[in-house]
C-alpha cells in the first residue's frame, strides 16, 4: 500500500520546470530517502508531496485521495512536515514549540484538551526532549533542537513525517543522533518517514527505499542494496566510485575515486584507470 | 523576569488595567492647569459649569480617552507587524504605515478639501494600505525575499517619501498649512470626543480581529512552511493580519496624526514580561501601549511648561534610543 503517490507529477518555479511527469509511490511504513545532486529537485518534490509547493500538473495522492481536494487541516493530521533549518521564534521552550504540533487538532471553543497532554508529553517521550522540555529552543545544540524539532512533528500525531534534509549543519555525532531517532519510530511506532539526505552512505543505512532523482526525473527507485551501484552513482551525482558494502551493517557503501593519499599496497593505476 | 503561569499573567493584565485607569485619571488632573481630585471627580457627579470643570469635560477626558485608544492601537497594530514580517525592527510608522495616512490625509485636506470624519478615516486606511503593499513589494524584491533589513530599509525609503511628498504640498499652498501643521505634529491635544467616537469601531474591530487571530499568529512566527505544514492557511491569516494593522495604524493617524516609535517600543517591552505567546502579547500591549501614549502625554505638558511639547517629540525622545538598541541586538526574531 502505498502512502504518498504522484501522477505525472510536473513541479516548476515560474517558467523553469523543476521536474517533469513524474510518477512514483512511496510504500507505507518504510523509511524512504530522496537522493541527487543540489539543485536536482529533491526537496522541491518533498516540499510538492507536502502541499507546500502547488503542482504545475499532474496530481498527488494522499492514502489514495487526491491531495488538492483535502482540506489543509485534514492533510495535517495525516501527514507533517519539518523543512530545512526551521527557525523557532526567540524565547520559545521546548514543550510551547511541542505543543503547536496540536495545532491542526484544535478549534476555537476548545483549545487543550488531556489528549493533547497525552500526545504531547509522548511526543516528547520518544524523543528523549522530556527532561529539556523547559529548555529555550536557541540554548539547544544542533541535534537537540532537531530533536525538538521532530517532537513537534510528533504532536501532530501523523502516520507520515517528511523531514527536508534533517541533518544539514549537524556534526557526524548528531547526524546519527537524528537518524536513530526516525528510524526507532519508523520501527517502534510504524510511522512512515519520507527525507531529503545528501548522504548516500546513510540513506543506504537507513532507508528501506530510495528514490533517485535525475534530471527532472525518478532515475531508480527500490530497495538500497537493489538499486544503489557503480551505475547508480555515476549516473545520479556523475562521480565514478567503488560500492562495496557498508563493514558494519552490510548495506551499500559508497568509495568514490579520485584523488587522495594512497596507502601502502593500493594499487595506483586501479585510481586512475577510473579517475 | 518573566511571567509564567497563567494566574501570573491574569494578575499582571489586572494591575495593568488598573494602571491604565490611574493614568487617565492622572492625564486629568495634571497640567497648566492642576485640578484637585474633587474638582475632577465633580466635574462628573456634580457638573456646576465653572471654567475647571469644563476643562475637565471638554479637553482633558477627551485628550485621555484618545491617547489610551491611540496608543493601543499603535502598540498592537506593532505587535502584529513584528509577527507578520518576522521583524523586530517592524512598527506602523517604521515600515511607512503612518506617512502613507498622513499623506492620503493632507493631500485630501488640501486639494479636495474633504472634511467629513468618516471620509478622513478611509482615507487614511487608503494611505496606510498603499504605503504597506509598496513597502511589502518593495522589501520583497530579490532572491532571498522578504528579509527584516531590506523592509526595514523599503518603510525608510517609503515614509520619507511620502514625507516629502506632504512637506512639498504644504509649501505649495501656505494658507493650508496652519490647517494641517497642528494634525501633523502627532498629537493627541486639541481633538474632540466626536473625532475618537467617530474612529473607535474601526479601532475596535482590529482589536478584535487580533485577539481572535492572536493563536493563529503564534503558529505564522514559526515559519512559512512550518505553519503551513500545519495546515493554517498562511496567505488568509496574513491578510486577515493585515487588514487588522491597518484598521489600527490608519485609524489612529486619522484620530491623532503620525505619533512614532510606540508601535517599535511596546511589543518588545510587553515580550520581556509577557513572553511570547501572542494570546497574551496582543492584550497587553493594548494595555502598555495606552498607559505610555498617557505617560508621553503627561510629561509632553512639564517639559516647556507653559508650553506643550507634541507628544509624538516625547514618544520619539524615547523610541529613537530604544530603536538602536533593537537594532544592534542583531534583530533577532521576535
Amino acid at each position: 500500500m502505498h502512502v504518498l503517490e504522484t501522477r505525472n507529477l510536473t513541479l516548476s518555479y515560474g517558467d523553469q520546470i523543476i521536474l517533469d511527469q513524474l510518477n512514483l509511490t512511496i510504500p507505507h511504513g518504510k523509511i524512504t530517502v530522496l537522493i541527487g545532486s543540489n539543485g536536482c529537485g529533491k526537496s522541491t518534490l518533498l516540499r510538492s508531496m507536502a502541499r507546500l509547493l502547488k503542482p504545475q500538473s499532474g496530481s498527488i495522492l494522499l492514502d489514495g485521495e487526491l491531495m488538492f481536494k483535502l482540506p489543509t487541516k485534514e492533510i495535517a493530521k495525516k501527514l507533517a512536515i519539518l523543512p530545512q533549518g526551521p527557525v523557532s521564534p526567540e524565547g520559545l521552550t521546548v514543550l510551547q514549540l511541542v505543543k503547536q504540533g496540536r495545532y491542526p487538532y484544535q478549534k476555537w471553543f476548545q483549545q487543550w484538551s488531556s489528549k493533547d497532554e497525552a500526545i504531547v508529553h509522548h511526543a516528547l517521550q520518544s524523543t528523549g526532549m522530556a527532561e529539556l522540555s523547559n529548555r529555550l529552543v536557541d540554548s539547544l545544540s544542533g541535534g537537540q533542537r532537531q530533536r525538538a524539532w521532530i517532537a513537534m512533528t510528533l504532536a501532530q500525531d501523523t502516520d507520515t513525517i517528511l523531514l527536508d534534509e534533517p541533518t544539514t549543519y549537524l556534526d557526524l555525532t548528531h547526524q546519527i543522533e537524528v537518524l536513530d531517532l526516525l528510524f526507532e519510530l519508523n520501527e517502534k511506532e510504524k510511522r512512515t518517514v519520507v527525507m531529503v539526505l545528501h548522504d548516500i552512505n546513510l540513506a543506504c543505512r537507513y532507508a528501506h527505499h530510495i528514490v533517485a532523482v535525475k534530471d527532472k526525473a525518478v532515475y531508480a527507485q527500490g530497495k538500497p542494496e537493489d538499486i544503489v551501484d557503480r551505475e547508480l552513482v555515476k549516473g545520479v551525482f556523475n562521480l565514478e566510485c567503488e560500492v562495496v558494502p557498508d563493514p558494519v551493517f552490510g548495506t551499500p557503501m559508497c568509495v568514490p575515486y579520485g584523488k587522495g593519499r594512497l596507502m601502502n599496497g593500493v594499487k595506483k593505476d586501479v585510481i586512475h584507470i577510473h579517475a | 523576569m518573566v511571567l509564567h503561569r497563567v494566574k501570573s499573567k491574569l494578575f499582571g493584565l489586572i494591575i495593568g488595567v488598573l494602571l491604565l485607569i490611574l493614568f487617565n485619571f492622572l492625564s486629568i488632573i495634571l497640567g497648566y492647569t492642576d485640578i484637585t481630585i474633587q474638582t475632577a471627580i465633580d466635574a462628573f457627579t456634580n457638573f456646576n459649569g465653572s471654567n475647571e470643570h469644563i476643562i475637565i469635560q471638554d479637553v482633558r477626558l477627551p485628550r485621555a480617552l484618545i491617547a489610551t485608544a491611540v496608543g493601543a492601537s499603535l502598540g498592537v497594530a506593532g505587535a502584529l507587524l513584528q509577527a507578520l514580517t518576522r521583524n523586530p525592527l517592524a512598527s506602523p510608522d517604521i515600515l511607512g504605515f503612518n506617512a502613507g495616512a498622513s499623506f492620503s490625509i493632507v493631500v485630501a485636506l488640501m486639494l479636495f478639501s474633504v472634511s467629513s470624519l468618516q471620509a478622513t478615516t478611509w482615507i487614511a486606511f487608503f494611505g496606510a494600505t498603499i504605503a504597506g503593499l509598496l513597502v511589502y513589494f518593495l522589501g520583497s524584491i530579490g532572491r532571498d525575499g522578504m528579509t527584516p533589513i531590506k523592509m526595514t530599509l523599503a518603510g525608510a525609503a517609503i515614509a520619507a517619501l511620502f514625507g516629502s511628498l506632504t512637506q512639498g504640498l504644504l509649501v505649495l499652498d501656505e494658507t493650508a498649512l496652519d490647517q494641517v501643521l497642528f494634525w501633523m505634529s502627532g498629537s493627541v491635544q486639541g481633538r474632540k470626543l466626536e473625532i475618537l467616537l467617530a474612529v473607535l469601531p474601526y479601532l475596535v474591530i482590529g482589536l478584535i480581529i487580533a485577539i481572535s487571530i492572536s493563536n493563529k499568529i503564534n503558529i505564522l512566527t514559526m515559519g512559512e512552511d512550518v505553519a503551513r505544514g500545519l495546515g493554517q492557511r498562511t496567505l488568509f491569516v496574513k491578510l486577515i493580519t493585515g487588514i487588522a494593522v491597518i484598521l489600527l495604524a490608519g485609524g489612529s493617524v486619522a484620530i491623532a496624526g503620525p505619533i512614532g516609535f510606540i508601535g517599535i517600543v511596546v511589543p518588545h517591552v510587553v515580550k520581556s514580561f509577557a513572553g511570547n505567546d501572542y494570546r497574551w502579547i496582543i492584550p497587553y500591549c493594548g494595555i502598555v501601549g495606552g498607559i505610555f501614549l498617557l505617560m508621553a502625554d503627561i510629561g509632553a505638558r512639564y517639559v516647556l511648561m507653559p508650553e506643550e511639547v507634541p507628544v509624538g517629540i516625547m514618544t520619539a525622545l524615547v523610541g529613537t534610543p530604544f530603536f538602536i538598541y533593537i537594532a544592534r541586538k542583531g534583530g533577532k526574531l521576535a
